[in-house]
């Protein structure tokens, strides 16, 4: 994983509501084997709006986006932030993330930064001239302003953003706990490893 | 923890919990083990190619079943002389290829393409018996909800997390916090699952769940079937929750018995019996809880772009004011304007030019009786250019066909197609064209799902029929 600390910049205020993934990006460009090149679709259907926050010159490479509640609802498609760092962003302040999609950002070195709704309403503000920045290691929002808003990460994310952690090695270190627990698990509930038994 | 009266959702958590590995600072992120993986072409390359350039191999590949669908064309798939057919979009070719090379180089089990088990990943779990009551079932793909219609704890993840398990047989998780969706009562004569399934997510919106997971518990979910309550389970992600699940009972027992991965002999009889204790304990918190009276809840339709957006089939389009919250407000004109609505019609009276009948929320028997059945006798409005139905495995296919249903379909004037997601969500040749309506028993409603500029309104198989039959958005009570 990607190792994130300190995220200062420009903030695209999208500020709308239940964006879903399939808006993040549409599936017809879900048909590839890479992880790479996905920018190109993200936002699709809003980029096509003239006018749309997106095409707005200083917002080109923000590495932040404001949203709305319930931010990449919807479809589990990694491609949405597989997209969204291909577009250079790598934060998003919403008051609220659908569980998917938040799993998804952290495993991307991509931070969900939940905010309530009126502090977001107020870096919306701010976002359309001014850079926000967001620091991880204090959990605080700031901007040029006074502005100075706490926010909540699980200890174990943090830890992972903060160190670059890979955690299939992380996990992969609890081998004797993972094996232990298939031992039990033969005996007490034998029938979860029954498909080895047929033979097809 | 035997002493606290515990929610199902607990029970089959701490029934799976491997360890709280070096983390005394977060007591609810935990390692979970994974019963059961089920994997498709969309979001499996990255992980198997990630678990090849680190040199990882599948913990567990007897745990692990490979199936193609989500862009595999729904048209046919063998020649007369019974060679394959070749598929024409190069990237969907090529995304089916690696899956199909994937597999086996990592011993999966696969079913390929023209199998007569393919289909719909989370129509054909069920129905192989591979997902199992109290198991822990992950799939990169949201609606893996729907296997808790079984009673199992299923979910989707990302392809991080696919190659995660894959390379672990567990996951990180924190626990969910736990919501009760309680409905009493019957629903009325042309009510089905899909309906109250809508209603609900009208009632919680999209977010309602996010954060849970839903226990759908009450006479309406003990009467049900398990077809039902797939279908229930499946959109339990439209309303924000990452899972949702029906505590496993007798009507569960008798559908998995026998099925080719379901225990067999005395390991059947051990199975039921810890199945059976199974259940929410007298006394159990939730921390959220809804009731709903199943007499509320009529034949329901979408009319915007997001699930929450739904309204009973002899109601008006609301009138974005008529929400209190202005984000929603904003939200509703956005809506009305993308499916070309206005306000105050009758949703019975918008014409549709398409039909969908599939995806994994209502493509089982089940499902395909209840349109044969309004559709028996009857032809396709004219107005109606395309109309499909889908099954969701090739078992449903063949079942229907026993029973006579795709002479039903084709009668009408529908087509009757190959195993796949098909126009769910517009990855494959099937898609609504844009501006066009159409009547759609799929999950999903969003801007562009199927295909760019496309109108879906959502609802159930029998009323997708009588929109059909009728040429617009009907009750089919009525038909």
């Amino acid at each position: 994983m990607r190792a994130v600390s300190t995220i200062h910049g420009r903030a695209i205020p999208l500020g709308l509501k239940n964006v879903d993934t399939d808006v993040i990006i549409p599936a017809h460009w879900l048909k590839t084997v890479s992880r790479e090149g996905l920018g190109k679709g993200a936002f699709e259907t809003i980029r096509q709006a003239p006018g749309n926050p997106f095409d707005v010159e200083d917002f080109a490479r923000a590495p932040i986006l404001i949203a709305g509640d319930n931010f990449g609802c919807g479809s589990s498609r990694e491609h949405a932030a597989w997209a969204m760092l291909d577009m250079g962003l790598t934060a998003v302040i919403a008051p609220s993330f659908s569980d998917i999609f938040s799993g998804n950002a952290f495993k991307n070195g991509i931070l969900a930064v939940e905010l309530p709704q009126d502090q977001v309403d107020r870096l919306l503000e701010v976002a359309r001239t001014d850079p926000i920045t967001i620091d991880l290691d204090n959990q605080i929002v700031t901007t040029p302003f006074q502005d100075r808003f706490a926010f909540d990460v699980d200890p174990f994310r943090k830890r992972c953003l903060l160190e670059g952690l890979d955690e299939i090695g992380l996990t992969l270190a609890s081998g004797d706990a993972i094996t232990h627990h298939e031992a039990g698990r033969a005996q007490d509930l034998p029938w979860l490893d029954c498909p080895l038994a047929v033979s097809r | 923890m035997a002493s606290r009266p515990r929610t199902l959702y607990e029970k089959i958590w701490d029934a799976h919990v491997v360890a709280r590995p070096d983390r005394t600072d977060s007591d609810d992120t935990c390692l979970l083990y994974i019963d059961r993986h089920l994997v498709h072409e969309v979001t499996s390359p990255q992980a198997f190619e990630a678990l090849r350039l680190a040199g990882r191999t599948v913990r567990r590949p007897d745990l692990t079943l490979a199936v193609p669908d989500h862009n595999l064309p729904t048209t046919a798939r063998l020649a007369p002389d019974g060679a394959r057919l070749p598929i024409d979009d190069p990237q969907s070719a090529a995304q089916l290829a690696a899956l199909e090379r994937n597999a086996p180089s990592f011993g999966i089990r696969y079913i390929d393409a023209v199998a007569p088990e393919q289909g719909i990943v989370h129509v054909v779990g069920p129905e192989q018996g591979f997902s199992l009551p109290g198991a822990t079932i992950v799939c990169g793909d949201s609606h893996t909800a729907a296997h808790g219609g079984v009673g199992a704890l299923a979910f989707g993840i990302g392809t991080s997390e696919v190659e995660h398990v894959l390379a672990t047989q567990t996951l990180q998780l924190r626990r969910s916090k736990t919501m009760e969706i309680r409905v009493e009562g019957e629903l009325g004569p042309g009510v089905t699952p899909k309906d109250l399934i809508l209603h609900i997510i009208g009632v919680i919106g999209t977010g309602g769940g996010t954060g849970h997971v839903i226990e759908y518990r009450g006479t309406v979910f003990e009467n049900m079937s398990v077809e039902g309550r797939l279908t229930v389970c499946n959109m339990s992600i439209e309303g924000g929750a990452r899972a949702g699940l029906i505590a496993p009972d007798d009507t569960v027992f008798s559908y998995l018995k026998g099925r080719p991965y379901a225990p067999q002999g005395e390991a059947w009889d051990r199975a039921v019996e810890w199945w059976r204790s199974l259940r929410t304990d007298e006394g159990a918190v939730f921390d959220k809880s809804v009731v709903i009276d199943a007499a509320d809840v009529e034949p329901t339709v979408s009319w915007g772009t997001s699930p929450e957006d739904v309204i009973a089939v002899g109601a008006k389009i609301p009138s974005p004011d008529s929400f209190a919250d202005p984000s929603k407000q904003a939200a509703a004109r956005k809506s009305l304007d993308y499916m070309g609505l206005e306000p105050g019609v009758a949703i019975a009276d918008v014409g549709i030019e398409n039909v969908f009948i599939g995806s994994c929320t209502n493509s089982r028997i089940e499902d395909l009786r209840a349109a044969a059945e309004v559709l028996r006798g009857r032809k396709k409005a004219a107005s109606v250019r395309w109309a499909i139905v889908v099954p969701g495995s090739g078992l449903v296919k063949r079942q229907a066909e026993e029973e006579g249903l795709d002479r039903v379909f084709t009668d009408a004037g529908f087509e009757w197609r190959e195993p796949g997601c098909s126009a769910c969500l517009a990855m494959n040749p099937d898609k609504v064209p844009p501006g066009e309506r159409c009547a759609s028993t799929s999950n999903r409603n969003f801007v562009g799902r199927q295909g760019p500029g496309a109108r879906t309104h959502l609802m159930s198989p029998a009323m997708a029929a009588a929109a059909a039959v009728t040429g617009r958005i009907a009750d089919v009570r009525q038909l």
